[in-house]
C-alpha cells in the first residue's frame, strides 16, 4: 500500500499542507495515473499574519494550490478550524495547565487527518486518504493491514501514527514510507514543484513562538510562580509557573543548586514542582490510560505483552513487558527491562514489535509513583 | 478543463467581441494617454471613446465617469472621500451642497455616520467596518425574509449628520434587486449622497443613473463580458469625490495613476455591446429563459427551494438551497463532475463561507451551508442546463446517501454562528 498504484483504482483524495513531503506525495500519485483531488485544511486561521513556514498559512495553503496545479490536479480547501482548536489546541492548552506535556501531532492524525478529513474525503466520492508520512502500511496475516514504521528510521513518523484502526489504515496510504527524505526532495526537484527548497516544518504548527507564551496567551494570564521542591520535599526557592516546566528538564529551573537538577514531577494543585538528581529522573516503568491497539490485541506471552516501547518521539525504544488492567479507563502498566528517564505524563508511549507498531497509550506517570 | 460554467457572478468569460476590440491594445497599439505626441494622443482617443460607450449605457455624461481598476476601488474611493468630507452633493433637497456637513464629517473620528444595507459587498461592508474602528457611527440596514432592503427602514435609518449612504443594486449572492430610486429620492431631497453598487446589475437588466437618481453608482467589466481590471464610478456632475490615491492628474484628479488602456477599451466595448443587448431586452430574456429552464426542472430534486423566488431579482441568478446536503461537498463533487458554481460570494482563503446575504436574511446556518449559487450568462446553452441539472440530482442523492440527514460539519455550523 505504499506503492503508488496498489488497490483500487478509485478517487484518491492527498492531504496538502503545503510543505514538501505532501506535495511529492500528491505528485506521485497524479503520476501514478490514478484520480486524485488534493485537499488542504485551513485548521488555524492565521490569514491576518502573512508569513511562510508555517502549515497552516495562507501562503503555505497557496503553495498546496500551486502545487496541485504543477501535479495536474483539482485541489481543494477545506475549513476545520473550529474543529482543530477543539480536538488538537484546547487539549494542548489543558494538558500544560494539568502538569502534563502534550503531543499535539498524535491527536491531530488521530482526531482530525484520519477522522474528519477521512470522512470529508469520502463524502467527495474518494476511497482512500494519501498523507506525506513517513509510515508504511503492510498487508498482514489474515488480511488486515498493518502499520510499520518508514525504512528511513531517522524520518520515521509511525509513533504519531498510534491511535489509528486497521480500518483507517485500510483506507490510507502513505507513498512516502519506503522512501528517504532525499529521494523525496530530489523527487520535488526534478518534477519542478515550487516546494522543492522548503525546510521541514515544525513540530507544534499552530505555536509561532514560544509554547509557554503560546499557553499564557490562550489563557489570558501568567501563574504565580511555583515552589521548587526537592523529593524529600524541601523547599528550594519560587521559580516560574509551573506550566511552563517540563519533566526531564534540566535549564531554567530558577533555583541555585550546587549540583544540576532536573524537574522530576509537575504538581499543578499544590503549583509545586519537584526537583533532583539525573539519577532520580529514572523510572522502571510507566502508567498508561487510554490503551489502544492499532489491530486484535496482541496475544500475550504469560500474563504480559511484551514490546519495545518509545515514549516520546525521538526515544529509540527500550524492551518492556506490558500489562493491560482491565477497565474503562484503559489503564496499562508497562514494565521497562531498564529504568528509563523522562517518562514525561502527557506523551504517547507507542508499543512496536520489530517495525510494526502494536498500538501505545497516553502517560499517566511513572509506575513507581502509584 | 471542458465543462460548464454557471458562476458568471464570480466572473464572466471574455466577450468575443470584446476580445476583438482590445487584441490590439495588447499588440501593435500603446500609448500613455496622458502623452503631448501623436501615440499618446491615440491612447487618449480609445480611453474617451470607452467612457462615452460606458456613459451611454448608463445614462450618464462622459465626463461623469471615472476609470478605476475594480469595483472595490471604487466603493472605497466613494466612502474614503464621504469620511474625509470631501465628497459633496449635488442635491437639490432643502440642505442644498453638502459641503459645510461634508467638512465637519468624520475626520479624527469625531462623528459622522454612515448607512449601509446589511448586503453589501464586503469592498462597502469592510470600508464601513474601518471607518467604524476610526470613530464613525455606522447603521447597518437587514434584508426582509425576502433578501430585499424595505426602502422604508433605509430611510428611517438616515440622520442629519449621515454622510453617505450605499444600497447596492442587485446582490451578488442571492441577486435580488434593491429598491434603490425610492431610498436615492428621499436621499436627494435631504442632501445626502447616495452610492449604489451596481456591479452585479450592469449587463444584466437595464440601468440608467437618472431614473435611479443616484449620486454615485459602481459597474465593473469583468462581470459582463469584459476584462479583469477595469471598472468605472459614475459620479454625477456637481458631486465630488477625492482620488484614493495620491499621485497623478489622471480622470480629472479623481483616480491618480496611469490609465489600463487595454482593460478600459474592453470595458469600452462591453458596454456598447451591453447597451445594445440589454437595452433591447435580448439579454435579460436570453439569461431568464436558462433560469427558469434550470429552476423548474429543480421540481425533480427533493426538498430543492430557491431562494428569494418571488422577490424582484436579476435574470441570470439562482440560489438554490437543498436541504440535508453539504454545500461545500456538493460544490467539489459538481467541480469534479465538471460544472462551476459556488456557495456564495469568492473568498480568498478558498474555503467555503455561508453566505453572508443568507445570514442576514436570517437564515438558519444549517440552511446557508446547505445552499449553491448558480449564475447563469449568455454564452450558457439550454442543453448545459440539462446537463446540469441531472448533475445536481445525481450529486444530491450521493451525498443524502453517503451523509444521511445531518450533513452540515459542526465546525462549519461554529464557524458561521461566530
Amino acid at each position: 500500500m505504499n506503492d503508488p498504484a496498489a488497490g483500487a483504482a478509485g478517487l484518491v483524495a492527498v492531504a496538502m499542507s503545503g510543505g514538501l513531503d505532501s506535495s511529492v506525495t500528491a505528485w506521485l500519485l497524479a503520476r501514478a495515473g490514478r484520480p486524485v483531488i488534493g485537499l488542504s485544511m485551513l485548521l488555524w486561521d492565521q490569514s491576518e499574519r502573512p508569513r511562510h513556514g508555517r502549515c497552516c498559512g495562507a501562503l503555505d495553503l497557496g503553495d498546496a494550490r500551486r502545487v496541485a496545479q504543477q501535479a495536474g490536479i483539482p485541489h481543494y480547501t477545506l475549513r476545520l478550524d473550529a474543529e482543530f482548536r477543539r480536538q488538537v489546541v484546547d487539549p494542548f492548552v489543558a494538558d500544560y495547565l494539568a502538569g502534563r506535556t502534550p503531543s499535539p501531532c498524535v491527536r491531530c492524525n488521530t482526531w482530525i487527518k484520519f477522522d474528519l478529513l477521512l470522512e470529508r474525503a469520502r463524502r467527495l466520492g474518494a476511497e482512500r486518504l494519501a498523507t506525506g508520512h513517513y509510515a508504511r502500511i503492510l498487508p498482514g496475516g489474515s488480511g488486515v493491514p498493518e502499520l510499520h514504521a518508514a525504512l528511513d528510521a531517522s524520518k520515521d513518523q509511525s509513533y504519531y501514527l498510534f491511535e489509528l484502526t486497521a480500518e483507517q489504515l485500510a483506507a490510507s496510504l502513505f507513498p512516502l514510507g519506503a522512501m528517504a527524505k532525499a529521494e523525496v526532495r530530489e523527487l520535488a526537484r526534478q518534477a519542478g514543484l515550487v516546494v522543492a527548497g522548503k525546510g521541514e516544518s515544525m513540530e507544534v504548527c499552530f505555536v509561532e513562538d514560544g509554547v509557554r507564551e503560546f499557553v499564557e496567551a490562550q489563557v489570558g494570564a501568567g501563574g504565580p510562580p511555583a515552589q521548587v521542591v526537592d523529593s524529600g520535599g524541601r523547599a528550594l526557592g519560587c521559580g516560574q509557573p509551573y506550566y511552563r516546566y517540563t519533566v526531564g528538564q534540566r535549564r531554567g529551573l530558577g533555583v541555585a543548586a550546587s549540583r544540576p537538577l532536573y524537574v522530576l514531577a509537575i504538581e499543578p494543585e499544590a503549583n509545586r514542582v519537584v526537583v533532583g538528581e539525573e539519577r532520580e529522573l529514572l523510572a522502571p516503568g510507566l502508567l498508561g490510560e487510554r490503551l489502544h491497539w492499532v489491530g486484535p490485541e496482541p496475544a500475550s506471552a504469560g500474563s504480559a505483552i511484551e514490546a519495545t516501547v518509545r515514549i516520546r518521539s525521538r526515544h529509540p525504544g527500550v524492551a518492556a513487558r506490558i500489562h493491560p488492567r482491565r477497565g474503562p479507563a484503559r489503564e496499562v502498566e508497562v514494565e521497562f527491562a531498564e529504568p528509563q528517564r523522562g517518562v514525561t505524563p502527557g506523551q504517547a508511549a507507542v508499543f512496536y514489535r520489530g517495525t510494526r507498531v502494536l498500538g501505545g497509550c497516553w502517560i499517566r506517570g511513572r509506575l513507581d509513583a502509584e | 478543463m471542458p465543462g460548464v460554467y454557471l458562476d458568471h457572478n464570480a466572473t464572466t468569460p471574455l466577450d468575443p467581441r470584446v476580445r476583438d476590440a482590445l487584441l490590439p491594445w495588447l499588440g501593435g497599439r500603446f500609448g500613455n494617454p496622458s502623452s503631448i505626441h501623436r501615440i499618446g494622443q491615440a491612447a487618449r482617443n480609445a480611453v474617451e471613446e470607452a467612457r462615452e460607450h460606458v456613459a451611454a449605457l448608463i445614462g450618464g455624461r462622459p465626463p461623469e465617469v471615472v476609470f478605476m481598476a475594480s469595483g472595490t476601488e471604487a466603493n472605497n474611493t466613494v466612502v474614503a472621500s464621504a469620511l474625509a468630507g470631501a465628497l459633496r452633493s449635488g442635491g437639490v433637497g432643502a440642505k442644498g451642497a453638502m459641503g459645510a456637513k461634508g467638512a465637519m464629517g468624520a475626520i479624527g473620528g469625531t462623528g459622522g455616520h454612515l448607512v449601509i444595507s446589511a448586503i453589501e459587498h464586503p469592498s462597502v461592508r469592510q470600508a464601513a467596518a474601518r471607518a467604524e474602528r476610526a470613530g464613525v457611527e455606522v447603521t447597518r440596514v437587514p434584508p426582509g425574509e425576502d433578501g430585499v432592503v424595505p426602502a422604508a427602514a433605509m430611510i428611517a435609518a438616515l440622520r442629519p449628520d449621515t454622510v453617505l449612504a450605499c444600497l447596492m443594486l442587485a446582490n451578488n449572492e442571492v441577486g435580488t434587486l434593491q429598491p434603490v430610486a425610492a431610498v436615492a429620492a428621499e436621499c436627494r431631497e435631504r442632501g445626502i449622497p447616495l452610492l449604489c453598487d451596481a456591479v452585479q446589475a450592469v449587463g444584466k437588466v437595464p440601468v440608467d443613473t437618472s431614473l435611479l437618481g443616484v449620486d454615485l453608482l459602481v459597474l465593473g467589466a469583468h462581470k459582463f463580458g469584459g476584462p479583469l481590471g477595469a471598472a468605472a464610478l459614475w459620479i454625477r456632475d456637481g458631486v465630488e469625490v477625492e482620488s484614493l490615491l495620491a499621485g497623478g492628474s489622471q480622470e480629472r484628479r479623481r483616480r491618480a495613476g496611469t490609465e489600463n488602456v487595454p482593460a478600459i477599451v474592453g470595458l469600452g466595448a462591453a458596454a456598447a455591446l451591453a447597451q445594445e443587448e440589454v437595452g433591447g431586452q435580448l439579454r435579460p430574456r436570453q439569461l431568464a429563459a436558462l433560469r427558469d429552464r434550470f429552476e423548474a426542472g429543480l421540481d425533480a430534486i427533493p426538498g430543492a427551494i430557491v431562494h428569494c423566488r418571488t422577490a424582484p431579482r436579476l435574470p441570470n441568478t439562482s440560489h438554490v438551497a437543498l436541504p440535508g446536503v453539504e454545500g461545500e461537498a456538493l460544490l467539489i463533487r459538481l467541480d469534479l463532475a465538471g460544472f462551476a458554481v459556488s456557495t456564495g460570494s469568492a473568498c480568498s482563503s478558498g474555503t467555503v463561507e455561508p453566505s453572508k446575504t443568507l445570514l442576514a436574511m436570517g437564515l438558519p446556518a444549517e440552511e446557508a451551508l446547505s445552499s449553491i449559487r448558480v449564475s447563469f450568462g449568455v454564452a450558457n446553452r439550454p442543453a448545459e442546463v440539462d446537463l446540469f441539472l441531472a448533475a445536481l440530482a445525481r450529486e444530491v442523492a450521493a451525498l443524502r446517501r453517503l451523509t444521511g440527514v445531518a450533513a452540515i460539519p459542526s465546525a462549519a455550523l461554529a464557524a458561521a454562528r461566530e
